[in-house]
């Protein structure tokens, strides 16, 4: 479905020269449901737009539903659905124009398009709303009319950009259970991007991970997870008695990265639910108590980590404490008119709650 | 093409349509100049020499009307700014619609504005006032401030869409604009009888005053290829101009 050699995009702007995208290969086959993972001005929406025919790629060359990208953009923009990031909605204008609308500029009959219309709006729960603004929908159903508007021509092939930035937590489930849907029952190929962790996770087969406009990392949610050596545990003891347990960790088979502190240790172990009751019983043969344990499935954040020696969010932060550094800038530059770095800061929170549904914290009397 | 073009215009329409109180607003300017400035004119112009020939009320109303035509299309980049802040020009550029019919649906729509606030500005000229104008002669001027309106309107989207800010936009237009007005006539024509030599000569250089003149000369039934030829011409040149510079940058990458 897309097959992109190199693809390369730099921005000048007031003499600067910023490499927004270094030349990335990017594979995704048919039906495969594929996310692009990285922190804010990655180049995630740089590659998006080049690869949506928004913007020509300064070098490279890229096959996209089967039209090549340079040579046929009008073939490639028959075949793909687009739902942008900040929506493209007019506030004043009904849904039912809109779809009717975006139907027919893909070339639809006016009464395919209200068929289509109406197969998609109760898909997506929007029924009933034909006949609102789209000023007036909930940020939730605004978001699915995006949907519904890119898929309105039946593509082989959808892009999402962010697709649930600026959601409640709530809207993001429903949203990510109609993007299953839609692909299980349509069959279509899906790119995503998305800085959130949680939703690669969820929805990816397979993800890309971007960071300063190259690839640094592919693979499966859980290929990627293993690349992090095994569960992170922590065990919480009584502060005169560290060192102690400390040396106990110390001879269990396959555990490495241990750290302490008073009352705390941390260290990694290929199957931490297996290690866990050989360890409770050393600690008992030693007279020792444990006073909580938790072991921590590997987070696609620890992969990130891992592979860029910083956490995503750390990289979220530095982005919004120190300004725009210059890849965000050169994506800022693209998609002026979609202010959605506002919208950023305010999730981080509820990302943090999502994030730990991994976690599976033992409590141990 | 024109399919998309049919497609854009339709959803700009129904928009105006949802909201006339735009155009009424739009209207009121020049009727406020017909009501308090008009009755001023008509002393002044049966008293003075050098005023083109036709009474005031058939020098005032077209060059009310191009007025407006100036006002209303310049400022019309101004939804399109909106347009790409919401995201809809994007997503319009996303689907296989031509992208000359993405401008070209726009700007019939603000040519059919004009048109509309020029009709009711004529009929109230007629009822109210003492405005004697043959009916050809105000068709061929509705024809003009179409055109007219089409021209700006497409030179007022390429600004936005190469701005793209919604502060250095207006100001922008005003400072282009105002001046560009002064120097038609509008008001007050420029005449040889009336202006010195260097205004005179100046006014001669924009492309505008021939337009204005032309609006003028239709009003008074006057078809004489002397007071429209140049007019026609200026504009026809002017808009394929302003089209295909509009065109030119809604296909460019990054509009």
């Amino acid at each position: 479905m897309i097959k992109a050699r190199g693809l390369q995009r730099r921005f000048t702007s007031r003499g600067r020269t910023v490499d927004a995208v270094k030349g990335v290969d990017i594979d995704v086959a048919e039906g495969e449901l594929v996310g692009f993972l990285g922190p804010n001005g990655a180049g995630k929406t740089t590659t998006l737009r080049m690869l949506t025919t928004l913007l020509t790629p300064t070098a490279g060359e890229a096959q996209v539903a089967g039209c090549d990208l340079r040579a046929d953009p009008v073939g490639v923009r028959g075949r793909i659905g687009y739902v942008a990031q900040g929506g493209g909605t007019g506030p004043e204008c009904k849904v039912s124009e809109e779809i009717e609308l975006q139907g027919r500029l893909y070339g639809l009959s006016k009464a395919d398009a209200i068929a289509r219309g109406k197969e998609l709006t109760e898909q997506l729960d929007l029924s009933g709303l034909d006949q609102r603004l789209t000023k007036t929908l909930s940020g939730g159903q605004r978001r699915r009319l995006d949907i519904a508007l890119g898929l309105i021509h039946s593509p082989k092939l959808v892009f999402f950009d962010e697709p649930t930035t600026g959601l409640d937590p709530q809207s993001r489930a429903n949203l990510w259970e109609h993007i299953r849907t839609l692909r299980s029952e349509q069959g279509v190929t899906m790119f995503l991007t998305t800085h959130y962790l949680e939703e690669a996770d969820a929805l990816c087969d397979r993800i890309l991970v971007i960071d300063g406009g190259e690839i640094v990392a592919e693979g499966t949610p859980d290929a990627l997870k293993a690349r992090v050596s095994g569960d992170g545990v922590v065990l919480g003891v009584d502060d005169d008695v560290t060192d102690r347990a400390a040396a106990i960790v110390g001879r269990v088979d396959g555990a490495h990265d241990l750290t302490t502190l008073p009352g705390e240790v941390r260290f990694r172990v290929p199957r931490g639910d297996t290690a866990l009751p050989a360890l409770l019983r050393a600690f008992d043969a030693e007279g020792l108590t444990m006073q909580s344990v938790q072991v921590q499935r590997p987070t696609l954040d620890d992969v990130f980590l891992t592979l860029t020696g910083r956490s995503l969010r750390d990289s979220e932060s530095t982005d919004g404490a120190t300004g725009p550094d210059g890849d965000t800038r050169s994506d800022d530059t693209t998609d002026s008119g979609h202010g959605n770095d506002d919208g950023h800061g305010g999730h981080n929170d509820d990302e943090k709650d999502d994030d730990e549904k991994d976690e599976v914290p033992t409590h141990v009397a | 093409m024109l399919r998309d073009t049919w497609l854009i215009f339709r959803r700009d329409a129904t928009l105006l349509s949802r909201n006339p109180a735009w155009l009424a607003i739009g209207v009121m300017q020049p009727v406020l100049y017909l009501v308090l400035f008009g009755p001023l004119m008509e002393r002044i112009v049966t008293s003075t020499p050098g005023f083109p020939p036709g009474s005031s009320w058939t020098i005032l109303t077209p060059a009310l009307i191009i007025q407006l035509a100036l006002f209303s299309a310049t400022t019309a980049g101004f939804s399109l700014l909106a347009d790409l802040r919401n995201g809809v020009v994007e997503r319009l550029r996303v689907t296989p619609a031509s992208r000359v019919a993405l401008l070209l649906g726009k700007v019939l729509t603000n040519g059919l504005t004009t048109v509309a606030q020029a009709v009711i500005i004529t009929m109230l000229a007629f009822l109210v006032f003492d405005l004697s104008a043959p009916i050809g002669g105000i068709l061929l001027t509705l024809v003009i401030v179409a055109m007219l309106s089409v021209t700006l309107a497409s030179a007022s989207y390429a600004v936005a869409l190469t701005l793209r800010n919604e502060e250095a936009f207006p100001a922008l237009v005003n400072s282009v604009m105002m001046p560009v007005l002064l120097l038609s006539g509008i008001l007050v024509p420029i005449t040889t009888g009336l202006a010195p030599d260097w205004l005179y000569a100046i006014s001669r250089v924009n492309p505008f005053t021939h337009i204005v003149d032309a609006g003028r000369a239709g009003f008074r039934g006057d078809f004489s290829v002397d007071a429209m030829l140049t007019g026609s011409i200026v504009l026809v040149v002017l808009m394929s101009l302003c089209v295909f510079w509009g065109a030119r940058t809604f296909r460019r990458e990054n509009a």
